[in-house]
């Protein structure tokens, strides 16, 4: 009886066909293709790196903090990313990051991705999810999934110019991504696309796209195909939403109106499309984790100095006892989050299970974030909401990770799952 | 034909590990020193002389034939060489210090730096390094070093032009009047100032070559060098608090605080 019961749970477990994950990666594909980046046979902490890593931090660190820095703001009130700031990205291997060098990459670890979205998110996290989505999402795809000649085509031009984006959502398919309604037809060698997908990060600037489309309704999610189009093809941005936060990532609706795409631009297969996203978002998903733990790191270190200059009462404010509580607190949650988001990054690379821990991840930092930004608002008093001090704006910026690539909710549900699988 | 060897140039870059310059500089209680429990990083003038390196390999390709990065310090200086041969330099030696070990002074840098020229086999035809390491401000072992070799020296660069094959240097040195051009026959010492270039980020793809170029490990021992410091340490102090300053409304009232106070104008 109670087996039955089980049975029947599992079976209808598995018909949510949302974006909530399934833990079906093989460990041992994961492992060979992830560059393992220490092989130390003894435990360590959570927060150890190689020297690269290191290097790559401090690198990519000033680099935020000397080129993207002067911009946020202007880009942040005109809504527009700056050209220039993709191009420095190409120009310092940051949107290449695992790919190998024969394409055009630098040939780095997982890990060293996680740490570059968290440092570019410490000064904006608008520039930190535009390197996240190309490279956790779009290179990761073609790196996992792509054919030989599809990796030496499409790789080189991600690597050094082509910004890439993913097409997932639609007007009425969010969290149940796949309900998408996006149609793809045979038609000769080629695929003809008919939709229009929703919400598309870098779709603005982007010229390649990975579209979600299904090829036969009637199969339901099993129909889902994932292809690799140009802008060129004749993909039309046809709306830029005006947003809350990371306002400078150009987030916009697109129409496929018989997109002719050819054949040899199906990547993993006719519907492999839904095993593709729910793979690639588990992983995605630490980087979204990493974007959020810079994001409020970033908030933390623009406010706290200022409550050390600010005097009331004839002191700095920050060494009234009720507010080092609350920031020693806010360095706690922090703390978690990120011993939380390369926990899930280093299994990744370990070739281990790490559905349940990216979810985590991705889930308590952006809590995290929304709270750790929010306080640091009211640290600096009224300075602290004025546009001009910059700490607003990780706020405004937070809230979009509790949404995409999977809403809290969404995360939660993934979580439970687990448990459920344990003890129900 | 390939140029003969004579005319390819090697360049030595002597590079420091220090406070890193955006950290807040603590004296310790006893004041002989200051907290160096922080982060560090390239002197920045090092860096400078890195980047100026990697953009001489730039404009003259292969003539250009080996680009060394040398460090005197303890095993973390390490890290300062890896950044230097990820933003382009060819190979490193690290004369490694003991974490103990006191720091040495410019003196015993330069004699080490001239033993270290000495052991290169194809020697060394330029030397570039920072005007002055902005911990110990001392802004002497360039002078020093030149001084020791017998060969020209160029400070405060702020432009550097080579002639490879007549083996000559054009170097513009920022002066109180103005400019200097100096020209040097090589080999010879520059240093050099803020405004000759600003050096690069290391990329991604270059950290990761780094890691597989060369670094020599020696010890001051292997070099018969002696880095005992010759100066003792007295007092270490912070700087006196500053006196809060006033704001003016505008440049008149600034002209007149300027003349209350004495200062005069320069005639034109
Ligand atoms: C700025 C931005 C950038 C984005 N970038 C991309 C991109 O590049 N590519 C792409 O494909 N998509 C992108 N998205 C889309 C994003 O992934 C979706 O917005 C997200 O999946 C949520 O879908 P939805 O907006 O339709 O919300 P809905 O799914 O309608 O959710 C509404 C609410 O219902 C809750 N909910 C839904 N289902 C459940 C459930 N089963 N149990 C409990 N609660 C539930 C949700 O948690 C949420 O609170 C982006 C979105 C934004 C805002």
């Amino acid at each position: 009886m109670l087996q039955a019961l089980r049975l029947v749970r599992r079976a209808s477990t598995f018909r949510t066909a949302n974006i909530a994950s399934k833990n079906t990666r093989s460990p041992a594909r994961s492992f060979a293709r992830s560059c393992v980046a220490y092989s130390d046979a003894h435990p360590t902490s959570l927060d150890a790196f190689t020297d690269e890593e290191q290097m790559l931090r401090e690198s990519v660190a000033r680099f935020a903090q000397d080129v993207i820095a002067p911009k946020v703001r202007e880009m942040d009130e005109a809504e527009m990313m700056d050209p220039e700031i993709i191009k420095a990205l190409y120009e310092q291997g940051l949107m290449g990051i695992e790919t190998s060098a024969e394409h055009g990459g630098a040939e780095s670890s997982f890990t060293s991705a996680i740490i570059a979205i968290e440092e570019l998110a410490k000064v904006d996290p608008s520039v930190s999810v535009m390197c996240d989505v190309h490279n956790t999402l779009v290179n990761t795809v073609l790196r996992t999934y792509g054919t030989k000649e599809q990796q030496d085509k499409w790789l080189p031009l991600l690597s050094e110019s082509k910004l890439g984006s993913f097409c997932l959502s639609e007007p009425a398919s969010g969290s149940d991504a796949f309900a998408l309604q996006t149609r793809a037809v045979k038609d000769g060698n080629d695929w003809i696309l008919n939709g229009s997908k929703m919400w598309i990060t870098n779709s603005y600037e982007a010229d390649v796209f990975l579209i979600f489309a299904n090829v036969d309704p009637s199969k339901g999610y099993k129909g889902i195909t994932c292809f690799i189009a140009t802008k060129d093809m004749g993909i039309k941005i046809a709306k830029k939403e005006q947003k809350l936060g990371i306002r400078a990532s150009s987030t916009c609706s697109l129409s496929l109106d018989d997109l002719r795409v050819p054949a040899e631009n199906i990547i993993g297969g006719e519907g492999k499309g839904y095993k593709i996203a729910i793979e690639i978002l588990n992983e995605g998903r630490i980087g979204i984790a990493a974007q959020m733990l810079g994001l409020a790191q970033g908030a933390f270190a623009k406010a706290v100095p200022y409550t050390f200059e600010r005097k009331q009462f004839g002191q700095a404010v920050g060494s009234f006892q009720g507010l080092s509580f609350q920031q020693a607190r806010a360095a706690c949650e922090i703390e978690a989050a990120r011993l939380l988001t390369y926990n899930a990054a280093r299994r990744k690379e370990e070739g281990k299970s790490f559905a349940r821990e990216a979810a985590m991840a991705k889930f308590v930092a952006s809590e995290v974030a929304q709270k750790v930004s929010g306080a640091a608002i009211e640290w600096a008093g009224g300075v602290g909401f004025t546009r001009e001090t910059g700490i607003e704006k990780y706020w405004r910026d937070s809230k979009i990770g509790a949404i995409y690539e999977g809403t809290s909710n969404i995360q939660l549900q993934t979580i439970a799952k687990f448990i459920q699988k344990q003890y129900s | 034909m390939r140029p003969t060897a004579a005319r390819l140039l090697n360049i030595l870059v002597p590079v420091k590990r220090t406070v890193d310059y955006a950290v807040k500089i603590r004296v310790n209680p006893d004041q002989k020193g200051i907290d160096l429990n922080v982060k560090h990083s390239m002197n920045p003038f090092d860096e400078i002389a890195v980047e100026e390196a990697v953009r001489l390999r730039e404009r003259f390709k292969d003539k250009v034939k080996s680009i060394k990065v040398v460090t005197i310090g303890p095993p973390k200086a390490s890290d300062t060489l890896r950044t230097a041969l990820a933003m382009g330099a060819d190979s490193g030696i690290h004369v490694e210090l003991e974490d103990s070990a006191p720091a040495p002074e410019p003196l015993g840098v330069a004699k080490a730096l001239r033993a270290v020229i000495a052991r290169e086999k194809e020697g060394v035809d330029l030397v570039i390094m920072g005007k002055q390491a902005i911990d110990g401000d001392a802004g002497q072992t360039g002078q020093m070093l030149a001084g020791l070799m017998d060969w020209a020296q160029a400070t405060f660069a702020s432009k550097v032009e080579l002639d490879v094959d007549k083996k000559e240097a054009r170097v513009t040195r920022e002066i109180d009047g103005g400019l200097e051009e100096l020209r040097c026959r090589l080999p010879m010492v520059v240093t050099t100032d803020l405004r000759l270039n600003e050096p690069r980020y290391a990329s991604l793809p270059n950290i990761m070559k780094a890691r597989k170029k060369p670094v020599e490990k020696v010890s001051p021992a292997d070099l018969q060098v002696d880095l005992t410091p010759r100066l003792e340490t007295l007092k270490v102090t912070e700087p006196p608090k500053r006196q809060g300053g006033a704001k003016v409304a505008n440049v008149d009232e600034l002209i007149a605080k300027l003349k209350e106070a004495g200062i005069k104008p320069v005639a034109p």
